[in-house]
């Protein structure tokens, strides 16, 4: 460059030092974001509360899980009597039970989704990692299996297994990694395409570090949303088999076996019906708000 | 030529289901064989009438393999087997007797779901980032999350025993016992086809030829119902496979809590009650309904969507 | 009368991170026939501005000012009134092909919806002009393949098929957005050539948004440079060519490469880089990347009378 002058290199030396100052890496401004979004960060404070609330909750209540009460069945919430929810038909303590089967839906949510998740990583970091005829193959098992109805087999294997808690995680996460591997697998198969990457590997880099500190990283934002909006999906199917009946079973409960027993009664005791279903509906809507708004921080693609 | 090649698509897409049926009913089959107290164990004491008619049916003396393959040649002509609760009856009969009803709700909930859920959506769109589209939203995020079990409930409570203006349950084929189940069954999918539709809509509203479409002076309507709709409505089509799904799922529930002699109903009992052929023949027909409804929205797809060959090549 | 008369052309966006002036105010005039090049660097604000006159931005953009066709405002009509001129009377195509096309439609409905909604024609007739436009535009079989879908072009049929539809009214101004950036090196003069030709055919006046002087001559008689939303020169294509007076645009007709000059010149590249339009420097907007600023640079220069019509905004040619 022949005819730059000096002083123009100057000024542009200098311009570029102030265009700097302001980075901020990825990560700050996907926080920046999520702050913003006022939905979402009520929403994790919300959850934040309920999990307390149901650890800690049954510890500090003066009722246990299945004591009848006989002075007080069917009893509307009330101050007086200490049944902040009231009582069900056979005087057991609406409160108790709500927070014991917040702590049952809520433990099956994260305990399926991280069933799911170490099934869907591996999985779809293999097929994505060697990709042509292994990934082809793994690929296309994950089609057919996606065609199954999930649900029906969810069922088949409570009907064939018997209900029980640890084979309701195993189901539920057992069929659900297939979302999980799909998209591992995509950003794995992109990831390994991209001029960073490469170039990484051209300079050398060693595939330890690579995968630490390029692959990893881009792999978390993904798999943060589709967690958060797993844990929903996973507490409704929970929800839903347990309100059928074939979920947990006495004396342990789980919000949907609360909404079903609610719901017989409602008529009567609308209050059996209405905690267990509001509780389940908060953490239900909270999840799905914290994921929208951790899918829209972190991929700011319609962002005006 | 178009028609060619959507032909030798189809052809691809079917060949592509066979396998996921046969996995389908193997799984299936074989579960139900390792099933402890299963229906091939003769423990339990049934009627000797079927049990009889079981074993006849089953061939239990063959070979595993042997009565997998006569399991499979059953399956296709259609053959259930008896039901093990309901004596006297054959699955084929309780399928014949349930479906036609989960069919109705499940047909209209869909339609209900659709086309309000478009329009929602649309409308959501055209008016994005105002009070009326973030209420809208809302409601929709709510309608996303909340359980059909407890929607059923509260709307019973609220417009049958409260109001009194709608059966609390029961089906006497009529309009006012399909009303609750309908809006029930179709809420979430109004719910969730309403996001699904702002979002792409927005996303049309903003691409290039959009911007030429109006740059060509056409009025605003024929830009967004001519240009804009189409593409936007292609996740939606892609959707209606999962939501089959879903509506099947779902009126499993709807017609337990709403007392509907429908195909969900005889299915959770045989579930309770573990009649295991019923259970069987229910989750193979459901699963094939909803392989052929997946294989049906992705030929629909393929010929709104004139790229699809292209891309494929 | 003048076709076309700009005046006190504004536009800003609402980011985030604040609002962004991409427009500071332009004004210009266009006569029937005229052509009329807009020439800076991607974010000068070039595109931004004609996109504003036809009600295209962005919905986190604003515009003001005034953009009298034929008189009437068109920033002030309401869209069935700008639609009536959209596509009839102006005209506009855009820089990039691949994706200004509706994948969805066949190019027959897209061509055909501009006819029969702007002149009335009948589905046959719109149907043959279409066809008749397209062998313009030299689209080969054009019966055949006004049936097909975007897809089945490629960028440059593509880029060909969309002045063949800015054409089908044959409006009084053709605006035409970097008509060449996203095509291929090769596919690029040709583009150029047949806007050049089309221009001169049908003597409509037009408005050519670059950042290349180079395929301004030959289309436009008169040029306007803009930097960071501000016109920095205007003057006839001649005047700038050969008496450039603004440092900037002198830096843009050095970054031509030319044929005709074979010497050892290096090809020149202006230092640096747009300003960010959220934080502007104080003074005139190219001091930074300028060689020749001095003291005054730090208040804004006004554009002001050079002679014989030329217009330029720099206090070096003002002092002069």
């Amino acid at each position: 460059m022949k005819s730059a002058e000096p002083a123009a290199l100057d000024a542009f030396e200098a311009a570029l030092t102030l265009g700097d100052v302001k980075g901020r890496s990825p990560w700050e401004d996907a926080w920046h974001r999520l702050l913003k979004n006022r939905a979402a960060v009520i929403s994790a404070l919300l959850m934040g509360m309920m999990i307390l609330v149901v650890i800690f909750g049954p510890m500090l209540s003066p009722w246990d899980l299945d004591y009848t009460d006989w002075d007080h069945t069917n009893s509307p919430p009330s101050l007086a009597n200490g049944h902040w929810f009231g009582t069900d038909a056979v005087g057991r303590d609406i409160l108790v039970r709500t927070l014991q089967g917040g702590r049952i839906s809520l433990l099956v949510g994260v305990v399926a989704t991280l069933v799911s998740l170490l099934i869907g990583v591996t999985y779809g970091a293999i097929a994505g990692y060697y990709g042509g005829v292994t990934d082809r193959i793994m690929m296309r098992l994950v089609d057919i299996i996606y065609a199954l109805p999930f649900m029906f087999f969810v069922i088949l294997l409570m009907v064939v297994f018997g209900r029980h808690i640890v084979l309701i995680f195993v189901a539920i996460g057992a069929v659900n990694w297939l979302d999980m591997a799909r998209i591992v697998r995509g950003q794995t198969l992109g990831l390994k395409r991209m001029e960073y990457v490469e170039a990484a590997r051209a300079c050398g880099v060693e595939n330890r570090d690579i995968i630490r500190r390029h692959i990893v990283p881009n792999l978390l934002g993904v798999v943060m949303v589709y967690v958060t909006l797993t844990i929903p999906q996973v507490i409704l199917v929970e929800s839903f088999l347990s309100f059928l009946g074939l979920g947990v079973q006495e004396p342990m409960s789980s919000w949907g076996a609360l909404v079903n027993d609610g719901a017989q009664d409602m008529e009567s005791a609308p209050w059996t019906l209405v905690f267990p279903a509001a509780m389940l509906t908060i953490t239900l809507y909270c999840f799905n708000y914290i994921g929208d708004g951790l899918r829209d921080a972190l991929d700011p693609k319609d962002r005006l | 030529m178009r028609q060619q090649s959507l032909l030798r698509h189809a052809g691809q897409r079917l060949l592509g289901v066979l396998p996921t049926l046969l996995l389908l009913i193997t799984v299936v089959f074989f579960l139900m064989r390792i099933a402890p107290g299963g229906p091939f164990d003769s423990e339990k004491a049934l009627p000797p009438d079927i049990q009889a008619n079981l074993e006849a049916k089953y061939h239990l003396d063959e070979p595993l393999l042997q009565q997998y393959f006569r399991y499979l040649g059953q399956i296709l002509v259609l053959d259930f087997g008896p039901s093990f609760q309901y004596k006297d009856w054959t699955v084929n009969e309780l399928i014949a007797q349930g479906f036609p009803v989960s069919l109705t709700i499940g047909g209209f909930a869909m339609l209900l779901g659709f086309l309000v859920g478009v329009t929602v959506g649309v409308l959501s769109a055209l008016r994005q980032n105002t009070a009326a589209d973030y209420a809208t939203m809302g409601f929709a995020m709510l309608g996303v999350s909340i359980p059909n079990f407890v929607v059923a409930p509260v709307l019973i409570l609220l417009f049958a025993v409260y109001a009194g203006w709608l059966p609390a349950g029961g089906w006497d084929g009529g309009w006012r016992s399909a009303v609750l189940p309908v809006i029930t069954l179709a809420l979430p999918v109004i719910a969730y086809i309403a996001r699904l539709m702002r979002g792409s809509m927005i996303e049309m509203l903003h691409s290039n030829f959009i911007r030429t479409a109006r740059a060509k002076g056409l009025p605003e309507w024929h830009v967004i119902l001519r240009h804009a709709l189409k593409p936007a409505l292609l996740p939606v089509i892609s959707y209606m496979g999962p939501a089959t799904a879903a509506l099947i799922t779902g009126s499993v529930v709807i017609e337990r809590i709403f007392a509907i002699p429908g195909l969900g109903s005889y299915f959770v009992q045989g579930a309770l009650n573990r009649d295991y052929t019923l259970v069987m023949g229910v989750v193979i027909f459901y699963g094939f309904l909803i392989i052929m409804l997946n294989f049906i929205v992705d030929m629909l797809y393929s010929i709104l969507n004139p790229k699809i060959r292209y891309e494929e090549r | 009368m003048a076709l076309l008369e700009v005046r006190d052309l504004q536009v800003s966006f609402e980011t985030p991170d604040g609002t962004v002036e991409a427009v500071r105010g332009i004004d210009f005039s266009l006569q029937p026939g005229e052509g009329l090049a807009i020439v800076g660097e991607s974010g000068s604000g070039k595109s931004q501005a004609m996109l504003a006159m036809l009600g295209l931005l962005a919905e986190n953009g604003s515009a003001s000012g005034v953009a009298r066709y034929r008189g009437q405002d068109l920033m002030a009509m309401t869209p069935p009134q700008l639609n009536a001129h959209r596509g009839k009377d102006i005209a506009m195509i855009f820089q990039d092909p691949m994706t200004s096309l509706n994948p969805y439609l066949s190019i027959e409905r897209q061509m055909v919806e501009v006819v029969r909604h702007h002149q009335g024609l009948g589905r046959r007739e719109a149907q043959t002009h279409a066809v008749e436009m397209l062998r313009a535009v030299r689209i080969p079989d054009p019966e055949q393949r006004i049936k097909q879908y975007p897809h089945e072009f490629s960028g440059g049929m593509r880029q060909r098929i969309l002045i063949a539809m800015g054409l089908l009214c044959e409006p009084a101004i053709l605006i035409a957005d970097e008509p060449t950036t996203a095509l291929d090196v090769t596919v690029q003069a040709q583009i150029a050539a047949l806007v050049r030709e089309v221009v001169a055919r049908s003597g409509m006046a037009s408005i050519l948004i670059t950042h290349d002087l180079g395929v301004v001559a030959g289309v436009s008689d008169k040029v306007m440079v803009m930097y960071a939303g501000q016109v920095v020169e205007y003057g006839t294509t001649e005047q700038i060519y050969h008496h450039p007076q603004h440092p900037y645009t002198r830096g843009l007709i050095a970054s031509v490469p030319r044929l005709d000059q074979v010497d050892d010149r290096q090809l020149h590249a202006i230092p640096g880089n747009p300003p960010n339009l959220l934080d502007l420097p104080q003074g005139c907007s190219f001091r930074e990347r300028c060689g020749a600023a001095f003291e005054a640079c730090g208040a804004a220069p006004e554009l002001a009378a050079a002679g014989q019509g030329q217009q330029v905004r720099c206090h070096l040619e003002r002092d002069a």
